[in-house]
């Protein structure tokens, strides 16, 4: 598992990194297109497998973020219908928001920026 | 002289002239810090699962959690830039470069105020993430509903 971990975690970093270097994309790009990779994986059913195979290899990345939207809405569909979409979409992905936009603040007020 | 340059002869010396990006450094780098970051999460998951009795499930998220704080931390102390300038994709991929984005347009436009700098600006880089993820993440949901109901 820790060996599948690292592998996975690298290829995805590497393959996103040749990509970098010989596209014009910006990282904001790239991020953006792994998390929507990440929900459509999620979709298809195939990143539950990826997340059984190689564990945290998978969720430490962002494209976690966009299977973790996606779950999230699916079951809250099966819960409440359309409002339970809306209302549960950002459940389980909140922990990242909120703890970023916390932690993001609170570090903000305290440290100052290095020039 | 100069004047004599047509354009594409000036695109041409601007590419001979600008640094080279170590392309396979770059790749090798990316590989090794992103593999590090899912061989350690992992490490931590199981410790989370050993030592506290967590459920798989509830470690990944408690791992994001950490993830998050040391990486706004690490940025908010000014450390964390140069390892991404190193590493590249190998921070910026995993959340650390989502944690990393948020915390360091915070700080950096903090002296614009709290509403017009930090308010109006801490999603400036990751806000696409977020817009994307969930749009995509919205319709994805609704395809499936519409095909399996």
């Amino acid at each position: 598992m820790y060996f599948k971990a690292f592998l996975f975690a690298g290829t995805v970093c590497l393959i996103c990194q040749i990509v970098l270097d010989n596209t014009k994309l910006t990282p904001g790009h790239i991020t953006s297109g792994v998390t929507v990779i990440g929900a459509l994986l999620s979709f298809l059913g195939i990143y539950d497998k990826i997340v059984a195979w190689c564990g945290a290899g998978a969720t430490t990345l962002i494209a976690n973020f966009g299977h973790m939207l996606y779950t999230a809405g699916i079951s809250g569909y099966e819960e409440g219908g359309v409002l339970g979409l809306f209302s549960n979409l950002l459940c389980s992905s909140g922990i990242a928001i909120v703890s970023v936009v916390v932690f993001s603040f609170v570090f903000a007020m305290i440290f100052k920026a290095k020039d | 002289m100069v004047k004599d340059m047509n354009k594409t002869e000036y695109q041409k010396l601007v590419k001979d002239l600008s640094p080279k990006e170590p392309k396979f450094r770059n790749a090798l780098m990316a590989f090794l810090v992103g593999g590090l970051i899912g061989f350690l999460g992992e490490v931590i998951v199981n410790i989370l699962m050993e030592s506290f009795g967590l459920a798989r499930v509830d470690s990944y998220m408690w791992l994001a959690f950490i993830l998050i704080l040391f990486s706004t931390f690490m940025t908010a102390l000014g450390i964390f830039d140069n390892w991404v300038a190193k590493a590249k994709c190998g921070l910026i991929i995993p959340t650390t470069g989502f944690a990393h984005s948020v915390q360091s347009a915070a700080i950096d436009y903090k002296k614009d105020g709290l509403v017009t700098g930090i308010g109006a600006n801490i999603f400036k880089l990751a806000g696409s993430v977020i817009l994307y993820g969930i749009v995509s993440a919205f319709f994805l949901c609704v395809l499936k509903v519409v095909i399996y109901g």
